[in-house]
């Protein structure tokens, strides 16, 4: 095979999930996004070799069935074009819920090098604030607390304290979906990138061995932000570099 | 009275199951509508697990169909899986669409495409979960009509207890005069309710409600007659035919699925109807006349179902592709319009022919040369005769000879076990037939470095054919069968290493046959067997044959039949079918003869090459063979090199 058209411009794309497609798993948001390339008629550059694949690459995705602000991939072009009106030939080609919301032409540096930690938001319904400000106070104080999860490799316990710089108990701002007036805790989340990953299910996991907070109904979750976690303890987008160059 | 979207309790459960992207709808090419808005509406199902159903040619374009009407909507629903099911009963949801998760129970018709009559007990799951009551003499104004059409549907004896009407035979034109007897009904006020709505739909002479319909038995326990207990009703159901097939150019904007499901293709029919004639192939018969679809059409609904669906897979189905007029121009044709592009084009193709590997050579110009598939079907002459499928060994040599000298190193053959008076002999001659293509093909290749892979499925005698009258093999015999042939496959040991083996065991086969020719006696089976849990019956990891057999072993003897009675017996000239009364056009002393003739091995011409052969299908249901040559050409494609920007 070969002969295939170098890359001439690479461009990274912030997009979200939300709503009921908050349950597409990483596996379908890439074959759709496959599809959405093409029906953009976007000029993507594809690799060399025997079965060319599309050149994308993406930043650590979100878990199937969690909302995200924030999620990030980077595309290579054999033909430049105007990020903003790549960026709405997308959107349009995407199912409404997958949205693409902003475009640069990518700088210096690799995206994941600018991604090591995650804000979250979890809504947790018909849970009174003051017991989930509780809860979220023992596992802030607790040294380690160790959570377990099914991996690829079994069963497996680590700790879900240490890559957690930031919990905290918000009072409910904007009434989330489907709670009728019913009390909703909101816990506002920072999460180191860290390996074995630590996830909100394992922050949750933590509340309830640290404090036995079982929420009834399913928490919701969404991604806020991800980027460069600064000693300030905020979270510094990928792409202001990108923007600056 | 809006139904109201279940969503917010079902989005509650769907952290807890498998796959919940399969649930929530929201594909390219979805319709939602306004509810009060709309008059008539559908809820279409295809009865199988939404990563089947989805790419379902027939649901998909009569979703289209009827979402063009204005006052029309139709929805989707899908069988759940067993953990979502548990979820469901435990919290009160109901059987819902993805569409815009209403409530199946409240829309005006349930329409249940049955390809594969291994959908029936799913079907008892939707109705359930729906809270729609099982029996059709139960229902209220306040449920829908529930309508089966598909290829099973000409014979829906055995559900005919559980539907309230049945339509046969191609549903664009049906769905929508169906549409029309609705909304005139409901304009009038629903005069007469439920009985006056399926009298009207009877009435129209190709609808068959069964409730109007008796059937008596003889003390033997076969059927003595199928006769309309009223007097507006016609004693014969026929089926419908689209004709003109380029005035139905659908799907235009096919449903693209964010989960995985099996085929993921911009999938485009190059025609309808097959007279091969092969005696088993039920869609063969059932089909007729050919339609052919004109190539400039094709080209047209390729161009813009890949534009809308982004898509980088086309393909042309049909029951024999290479049996287009003008196959050969429309392959070479799309694979010039895109070359370069990282699209693929594939032909499902079935005819042992050298011919098939110019047409797959023509597709796969542009990219991956996909596996090549013939079906041979019968191992021996003798039985391929028998079946009609006239394919010599020569020819079947020289075919493989030329794939592998062509370049490719894997061929799949395909045939069939449990053919009527077949013998051991016959299917051993399947494991000799696969030396022969090795050894011709390591020859051709000039490598070692060749396989081919036999893959052999049960045969089921089907209704509308001429083998409607054989009694099957019973699954011991076609089991011991299979395991013969792998021994034979692998008495040559350097030729049975090159050769991959596939097979069903005989079984579900049986269960398939108790369906396919069952009667409304069989309904009592169907339902138990949902009772003790069946569910997903098409998948080997849920189907028990176990629980078949004690179903029909706990519910047929009050009718002094039984399983074997159903399918292993022979069945005389005179017996009267339980489809008799359902017209698909076939004269049935033309097919009896056609039986008798595969008994003599006598082999049967293609009508589109040879005088018709009298099946029947043409004067009786007022068709003719629609076929080109058009002499028309694919015009290259201008390349579009900009960003579709929406305005």
């Amino acid at each position: 095979m070969g002969g295939q058209a170098p890359v001439v411009q690479r461009i990274r794309l912030r997009y979200a999930k939300r709503g009921p497609l908050r349950f597409t798993s990483h596996r379908d948001f890439a074959r759709a996004f496959e599809r959405a390339l093409r029906r953009a008629g976007a000029p993507i550059a594809f690799s060399q070799g025997f079965t060319p694949h599309p050149k994308i690459s993406y930043a650590s995705a979100a878990p199937t069935g969690v909302g995200s602000e924030a999620e990030y991939l980077e595309i290579g072009l054999r033909a430049e074009v105007d990020p903003e009106q790549l960026r709405l030939a997308l959107d349009a080609a995407l199912s409404p819920g997958l949205d693409v919301l902003e475009a640069v032409v990518a700088g210096e540096g690799s995206l994941a090098d600018r991604i090591d930690a995650s804000r979250w938001r979890i809504e947790l319904p018909t849970i009174d604030p003051a017991v989930a400000a509780a809860a979220v106070k023992g596992f802030l104080d607790a040294e380690e607390v160790l959570v377990e999860r099914m991996t690829k490799q079994g069963r497996r316990s680590f700790d879900a304290r240490a890559a957690v710089t930031h919990v905290s108990v918000t009072e409910q701002s904007d009434p989330p979906s489907g709670a009728d007036g019913a009390p909703c805790a909101i816990i506002d989340l920072v999460v180191r990138q860290v390996t074995p990953a630590v996830r909100p299910d394992d922050v949750l996991s933590g509340l309830r061995v640290v404090a036995g907070l079982e929420p009834p109904v399913p928490p919701r979750v969404t991604r806020l932000a991800q980027g460069t976690l600064t000693a300030q303890g905020e979270i510094v987008d990928p792409l202001d570099a990108d923007r600056q160059d | 009275m809006s139904a109201r979207s279940v969503f917010p309790q079902l989005e509650q459960l769907l952290p807890r199951v498998s796959k919940p992207i399969q649930y929530v709808g929201g594909e390219l090419g979805a319709v939602v509508k306004d509810w009060d808005s709309t008059t008539v509406r559908w809820a279409l199902m295809y009865p199988d697990a939404y990563e089947v159903g989805l790419p379902n040619q027939g649901v998909q374009i009569l979703y289209e169909v009827l979402n063009e009407q204005e006052d029309v909507l139709a929805e989707r629903t899908y069988a759940v899986w067993p953990d979502l099911e548990a979820l469901m009963r435990e919290h009160g949801v109901p059987q819902f669409t993805v569409d815009a998760h209403r409530p199946v129970r409240e829309f005006d018709v349930l329409g249940l495409s049955f390809s594969t009559e291994l959908g029936y007990t799913n079907m008892f799951t939707a109705l359930d979960l729906a809270g729609i009551p099982m029996l059709s003499a139960d229902r209220t104004m306040d449920d829908p009509i529930v309508l089966a059409g598909g290829h099973a549907s000409f014979n829906p004896e055995p559900i005919a207890d559980f539907i309230d009407a049945a339509v046969l035979g191609d549903g664009e034109e049906a769905v929508l005069e169906i549409t029309g007897i609705i909304r005139e009904w409901k304009a009038e006020g629903c005069p007469g309710g439920r009985d006056e709505l399926l009298l009207r739909l009877a009435r129209t002479e190709s609808i068959y409600v069964p409730r109007f319909y008796d059937v008596d038995y003889l003390p033997d326990g076969r059927i003595q007659r199928v006769v309309p207990n009223r007097p507006d009703v016609p004693f014969r159901v026929s089926k419908r035919t689209t004709m003109d097939l380029d005035a139905w150019p659908y799907p235009k904007k096919p449903l693209v699925p964010l989960a995985e499901t099996v085929h993921e293709r911009y999938a485009v029919e190059i025609f309808r109807g097959c007279t091969r004639g092969c005696r088993f192939c039920q869609a063969g018969m059932i089909t007729r006349p050919v339609r052919e679809r004109s190539i400039t059409t094709v080209g047209q609904m390729v161009r813009e179902g890949l534009e809308f669906s982004g898509f980088n897979e086309v393909g042309l189905l049909s029951l024999s592709s290479a049996d287009h007029s003008e196959i050969g121009d429309m392959c070479s044709g799309l694979a010039e319009q895109y070359s370069g592009t990282n699209v693929s084009l594939s032909l499902p193709s079935t005819r042992v022919d050298a011919f098939n590997i110019d047409l797959a050579q023509e597709l796969s110009k542009n990219g991956r040369r996909t596996g090549l598939t013939f079906a041979p079907e019968g191992g021996s002459e003798r039985i391929r005769k028998v079946i009609n499928k006239m394919v010599t060994e020569e020819d079947l040599i020289r075919t493989v000879v030329t794939a592998y000298s062509n370049g490719w190193r894997q061929v799949k053959l395909y045939f069939m076990c449990g053919l009527p008076t077949e013998t051991d002999d016959d299917v051993a001659q399947i494991g000799r037939m696969a030396h022969e293509v090795i050894k011709a093909g390591r020859i051709a290749a000039g490598t070692k470095d060749i396989r081919c892979t036999v893959s052999i499925g049960g045969f089921v005698p089907k209704p509308h054919t001429p083998f409607q009258w054989a009694p099957m093999a019973r699954p011991e015999v076609i089991d011991a069968r299979l395991k013969m042939l792998k021994d034979v496959i692998n008495s040559d040991r350097g030729l049975g290493r090159a050769i991959g083996y596939r097979y069903h065991d005989g079984e579900p086969s049986l269960i398939e046959g108790l369906l396919s020719r069952g009667d409304r006696r069989v309904g009592a089976v169907i339902r138990r067997v949902w009772e003790k849990g069946g569910r997903f019956d098409g998948w080997s990891e849920h189907f028990s044959y176990s629980r078949w057999v004690e179903s029909a072993a706990e519910t047929l003897p009050q009718f002094g039949v039984d399983l074997d009675w159903y399918t292993t017996r022979d069945r005389e000239q005179a017996e009267v079918l339980p489809w008799d009364h359902l017209d698909s056009g076939l004269d049935k002393d033309w097919l009896w003869q056609d039986w008798q003739d595969s008994l003599s091995e006598y082999e049967q011409d293609d009508c589109r090459w040879t005088p018709c052969f009298d099946c029947g299908v043409c004067p009786s249901m007022d068709t003719e063979i629609q076929i080109g040559p058009t002499g028309k050409k694919l015009l290259p494609l201008t390349p579009v090199n900009n960003l579709r920007v929406p305005a």
